[in-house]
């Protein structure tokens, strides 16, 4: 399918829309009426046709537009990219794997020509046409990892494996749900992790490391994580809470349809060969509320998640504030119906909203 | 699906290097490039012995960088219960053949200063990927290498001649050793040693290492142990609801894939953690073989290894 990429921002006059298509695709994270953390991990080896789990690296109508913001990030703050010494060869990894796997899934907008070393990529959408010699990094204009995540949508996390835990050393993060790579990097997945409330209490990091430590070559797995925003912001990072915080306070019963988004990571996870480390791409999708209503089966469940979720976990997300008015609005779209189970529209199947 | 994607190849050579080691080739049988890995790693090697599918670890030993062919080395074990027989005698070029993707856990510290390698015997093969590794990227290491004699001594010659400076060879028939003491406390800060070979040699190496004050984290080793034979056993299966019998010549894990449950395991050799099973109830006693849990666990009666452990009485029932 040929994509149409959307001249958008995530700033200022925030232009950024979906169409009705990237709608009916968007990543709605509750499989059920109700939520709490779980090591909810599934294999990553496709999905339906056109669904966010169709590709390896899902390339959606948002590519371009995310890839100027990156580059705007960036230049106000060049730490949100940063490799330790080590992990020059899993930057390489990374590399290789993204330009392997979408030249592979999108022929019409990736290419790749190997000669030996010798190589050559060519990024339509972005119109680059590179070429350079592979492990080589004096052929690049970056690093290799900060060069090819210049060109991928969401944040990379890229971690080196060693004594029975995984240590985040390298990252390019500019997407962020309010979590910072400046502070994070060199620290092991229970330190990063610390702030979470109720998981560690559960057992749930335990578990899910030790699932991690064991991904194994070619069988990549993935989990989708949620949070709020307002505003269609990709940068919500602590480095600018100044700028975007106080955008929580702008929302009225009026504008809280068009301004609320509802945050979706999907986070898969790929070992990288050639150095053993792991890489742990957050890749984030926004809809707003109003959006997600169009589809009545996500907007009976959404007023019962939202409703019903512990207060840690509303806090911990920040809307804790926010949740009256946000089931004010949402309660407007629930009349009581059964829904089905999974995470799917089933626009066809489901019966329309009975209010 | 025990999370192993598996590959199918031909072997394209086989060499034998001396009276116990040959070296096996392969490639991939839809002529397509094998996948890249990490100097450590390791492949199993499914073999189809009559009725009997054995499923040994073996370590990559060819350039992590080459992606036409893998090579393996097998030492033959005349003791064991067939595997590496089966290689020696039943193996030859053109067979089809069934291995896993790359699978580490004897990876390199990339953030090492220095890469010391400690060798005994077979236990040279993961170095060897390690070592073109790490050529490729300028590290710095140095190999210690134990042979028995110089007849058994198996890429000596090869190491020697490419890397006079950094191989360093003793034969146990010279009375040659290595004298541990003085080489660690020569090595620079930011030294991380790396041991493979027979169990006493790892011991040697690790508990010398931690003595001199080595940190926990620049101490690495890696050790499969292959599954003993025992007395044959019985074993309930809650959730599956099954009954088996595990032979004399098996392990409790070949058993269970035998009667087509699906188990987890990545190392079969005690080590990974992977196929750690709950018991449900026992009586009698466990043998416990595997390097993965403590010694507390061991005494627990709550868990079991049944890639290499084993158990000698009237009731076991497991939780798969």
């Amino acid at each position: 399918m040929t994509i149409q990429f959307n001249d958008e921002t995530f700033r200022d006059d925030y232009s950024f829309f979906n169409s009705e298509r990237a709608i009916k695709r968007f990543p709605f994270p509750f499989h059920e009426d109700s939520y709490m953390y779980s090591v909810n991990m599934e294999q990553h080896r496709g999905g339906p046709v056109d669904s966010i789990y169709e590709k390896r690296f899902d390339v959606d109508e948002h590519y371009v537009a995310e890839m100027r913001d990156r580059a705007l990030v960036l230049a106000d703050d060049p730490l949100r990219c940063q490799s330790l010494p080590h992990m020059t060869l899993a930057g390489w990894d990374l590399l290789e794997l993204i330009m392997v796997t979408k030249s592979e899934d999108y022929p019409d907008l990736f290419k790749l020509h190997r000669d030996g070393n010798k190589w050559r990529w060519v990024n339509k959408p972005l119109g680059i046409d590179d070429k350079f010699v592979f492990l080589d990094e004096t052929t690049l204009p970056y690093g290799p990892m900060e060069y090819i995540t210049r060109q991928a949508q969401g944040d990379f996390c890229v971690l080196d494996q060693r004594d029975d835990n995984l240590w985040m050393d390298a990252g390019m993060v500019t997407t962020q749900a309010d979590w910072s790579l400046d502070f994070d990097i060199g620290m092991n997945f229970f330190e990063w992790h610390a702030p979470v409330p109720l998981a560690h209490e559960k057992g749930i990091f335990v578990r899910a490391l030790k699932f991690l430590l064991n991904i194994q070559q070619g069988a990549p797995a993935r989990r989708l994580n949620w949070t709020m925003t307002v505003n269609p912001l990709l940068d919500t990072s602590p480095e600018n809470y100044h700028k975007w915080g106080i955008q929580k306070t702008t929302l009225t019963p009026k504008n809280i349809g068009a301004k609320q988004h509802l945050r979706v990571e999907l986070q898969t996870f790929f070992r990288l060969p050639r150095s053993n480390g792991l890489v742990f791409p957050i890749r984030c999708y926004l809809c707003s509320f109003q959006d997600i209503m169009t589809v009545p089966k996500w907007g009976r469940r959404l007023h019962r998640v939202i409703r019903d979720l512990p207060e840690e976990l509303a806090t911990y997300k920040g809307f804790i504030d926010n949740r009256p008015m946000m089931l004010e609005y949402l309660k407007n779209f629930d009349d009581g119906l059964p829904t089905s189970l999974g995470i799917w529209p089933e626009i066809d199947t489901e019966p329309k909203l009975q209010k | 699906m025990s999370g192993i994607e598996k590959i199918q190849v031909v072997v394209t050579n086989i060499v034998r290097l001396n009276e116990l080691v040959t070296r096996f080739e392969f490639k991939r049988t839809d002529g397509k490039l094998l996948p890249t890995f990490s100097g450590g790693a390791h492949t199993v090697v499914e073999m189809q012995d009559g009725e009997i599918t054995r499923l040994n670890p073996y370590s990559l030993m060819s350039d992590p960088m080459c992606q036409r062919a893998y090579a393996i080395s097998v030492r033959r074990d005349d003791e064991g219960r067939g595997g590496s027989l089966f290689m020696h005698n039943k193996v030859s070029v053109g067979d089809n053949m069934v291995i896993s993707y790359p699978i580490n856990l004897f990876s390199l510290d990339l953030r090492a200063k220095k890469h010391l390698f400690i060798a005994g015997g077979i236990g040279i093969t993961p170095f060897l990927a390690q070592i073109k590794q790490l050529d490729r990227f300028n590290g710095y290491w140095n190999l210690h290498y134990s042979c028995r004699s110089e007849s058994l001594g198996s890429y000596v010659d090869e190491l020697t001649d490419q890397h006079p400076n950094e191989t360093h060879v003793y034969y146990d028939d010279k009375d040659q050793q290595i004298d541990l003491v003085k080489l660690l406390e020569g090595q620079p800060l930011g030294t991380h040693v790396y041991v493979c070979g027979p169990k006493g040699m790892i011991d040697w190496v690790c508990n010398t290492a931690s003595k001199e004050g080595w940190p926990r984290e620049a101490i690495h080793y890696e050790e499969f142990l292959a599954p003993k034979p025992g007395k044959p056993f019985e074993v309930k299966l809650a959730v599956s609801g099954k009954v088996i019998q595990v032979g004399e010549q098996e392990s409790l894990l070949e058993a269970i894939e035998r009667e087509g449950i699906d188990a987890p395991y990545l190392c079969r050799g005690g080590a990974c953690g992977q196929c750690e099973t709950a018991v449900i109830d026992y009586a009698g006693n466990f043998i416990h073989r595997d390097h993965w849990l403590g010694e507390d666990e061991h005494k627990s009666g709550q868990k079991i290894m049944p890639c290499v452990s084993r158990f000698e009485g009237k009731i076991l029932v497991l939780d798969r």
